[in-house]
């Protein structure tokens, strides 16, 4: 019952968005309103802002002429590659962000000499990145194995999503109280048990977000990715091509932007199942 | 392991200092606790009761002297889990059952699963809790949780046992009933236990010996004898006359040792 309200809740935020553009549509003039130079609101003709109805029905229309796919297959189609590639991404920033935590939480230097560097990474934009990555991914020698783009993307985005993770886990595992340290210290616990026994389990409460935020994050910086390395197939190419459309098809190039809000929120609803069954792990402890 | 056969005393304190920076938290400090013996470490706030305690459990290293455990220096001890230790806090794992969280240490230290589950069973029914085990600490009362702290440091049958304000935190009724098991159990396991206290009645009710601290610098003023009851404490022994004399005893102590310092000290 309560999952159900959820839903409907959830329904009835968007269904509020769509009568919030409309009726700025209805409200602002088509000119969109300036003070002075200064446009405050945007343009709200056909073309700036099409109509709710219009984008929904462009989903079910023909990509381009009367015998090509439907426009949301091609949309959901591009979508899954861009989510397998996240997927990818997302599982090389959990276990990159997570060996970062393990070595902070281990040593008191690394923390104080790497915890600046992982927040510093984040200022370097990932259009910055993406040549780099992609002339490095040339050059390696893999053996058999060829660099594919998709690849490169990947390693980008996972630059995005590594960052949460580190953070989150950091947290978590320096979570526990000193209390339960030294009872730790008290049983003659090596650091392996400790981490085990105490940190692990405390830091699932710290951890679940961080998850779901790397997921995010991984669908963001895979579209970024495919867009600044150029990949074709996925999402982000789609957002970059279908953008030409904005004076001739006004409804189009809103198809994959709506393909992108639901990919970040399949992702991030598959990583929340992982929480399912961890419940106990958030239980808190009352004080005596 | 037995008590019988530990030729050395269960803790043996010589001339211990503890500095923090400038302040001295302890100073001169010689102790000796025998084997099965029960003494109680009561002073004002700041008289370094508590880290006299956590020197005793290689939780913190004195500045000078030295702190033998049963004839060994305290790392060693701690490492040969000589001890068993229940804070203030239950300090429970959230997430563990009752059950689970007594059967820790145990299976911190490789016992089996068997092994684990039998003890585990044995110390429910020693602080009568059996009926809980599958719960978590969440859903006990405070009383219930200390009770499951203490299970878990007797788990491994300890033959000392450290304990910091274990009732501190918990209302008068709970803690006396609590302190008349803590008696039944160290009786039942002859673990010696250095136990720290505010509480006047509560050290003398349940001590051999009664460690009477002053502050500034953390130092023994006195130690008062009381054995009451020859071993065999019950409530009715809140009532004896020796009971009074002993907490009268006691109480002076305190004063005499700094009369300024008696912040802190509860005579309840």
């Amino acid at each position: 019952m309560r999952a159900l309200r959820r839903v409907g809740l959830g329904l009835a935020a968007v269904l509020l968005l769509a009568l919030l553009w409309e009726l700025v549509k209805a409200v602002v003039p088509e000119d969109g309103w300036s003070i002075g130079d200064l446009r405050v609101l945007p343009r709200t003709t056909d073309l700036a802002m099409p109509h709710v109805p219009e984008m929904l029905s462009r989903l079910t229309d023909p990509l381009a002429g009367a015998s090509a796919d439907p426009l949301w297959l091609a949309v959901l189609r591009a979508g899954g590659t861009s989510l397998r590639i996240a997927a990818v991404s997302w599982l090389i920033g959990v276990v990159v962000g997570f060996a970062l935590a393990l070595l902070m939480t281990r040593f008191a230097l690394a923390r104080s000499a790497v915890l600046p560097l992982v927040v510093l990474s984040q200022t370097v934009p990932l259009i910055a990145l993406a040549p780099l990555v992609k002339g490095w991914g040339a050059k390696l020698d893999l053996g058999d194995v060829t660099w594919q783009p998709w690849m490169s993307v990947a390693v980008i985005a996972s630059y995005l999503a590594f960052f949460p993770v580190a953070v989150g886990a950091l947290r978590g595992l320096r979570s526990p109280d000193v209390l339960h340290e030294e009872l730790f210290t008290g049983f003659a616990a090596s650091w392996t048990q400790t981490l085990v026994r105490l940190r692990l389990p405390a830091s699932v409460p710290h951890l679940l977000p961080a998850l779901r935020l790397a997921a995010t994050s991984a669908v963001l910086g895979v579209v970024v990715a495919e867009v600044s390395t150029g990949m074709p197939g996925g999402i982000g190419r789609m957002i970059l091509e279908f953008a030409n459309f904005a004076s001739s098809d006004p409804a189009k190039p809103w198809a994959p932007i709506f393909g992108a809000v639901l990919l970040g929120l399949v992702a991030a609803g598959a990583v929340g199942l992982i929480g399912v069954g961890l419940g106990r792990f958030r239980r808190t402890e009352v004080s005596a | 392991m037995t008590t019988e056969s530990l030729p050395a005393a269960a803790v043996h304190v010589d001339g211990v200092a503890r500095e923090f920076g400038a302040v001295t938290a302890l100073s001169g400090v010689d102790l000796t606790v025998a084997a099965g013996e029960f003494v109680s470490l009561i002073g004002p706030s700041g008289c370094g009761k508590s880290t006299l305690l956590r020197l005793i459990a290689d939780l913190d290293r004195p500045t000078a002297g030295s702190i033998q455990v049963f004839g060994r220096s305290t790392e060693q001890a701690r490492l040969a889990h000589d001890y068993g230790i229940a804070f203030q806090q239950a300090g429970l794992l959230p997430w563990r059952t009752v059950r689970a969280n007594i059967e820790l240490p145990l299976s911190l230290h490789g016992v089996g699963r068997a092994g684990r589950r039998e003890r585990a069973t044995e110390m429910l029914d020693l602080v009568g809790l059996t009926e809980f085990a599958d719960h978590f600490p969440d859903q006990l009362s405070g009383g219930m949780q200390q009770r499951v702290a203490i299970a878990r440091a007797l788990a491994e049958r300890p033959s000392l046992l450290l304990m910091d304000e274990p009732f501190g935190a918990l209302d008068e009724m709970t803690r006396e009933r609590l302190q008349s098991e803590l008696v039944r159990i160290c009786a039942e396991t002859r673990a010696a236990v250095v136990f720290v206290t505010h509480s006047i009645p509560e050290a003398v009710f349940l001590s051999d010996r009664v460690v009477v601290m002053s502050p500034r610098p953390g130092r023994i003023a006195e130690v008062v004898d009381v054995r009451l009851g020859d071993g065999s404490r019950n409530d009715a022994l809140r009532e004896d006359r020796a009971y009074f004399e002993a907490v009268t005893a006691v109480r002076e102590a305190l004063h005499g040792g700094a009369a300024t310092g008696l912040r802190g000290v509860e005579t309840r």
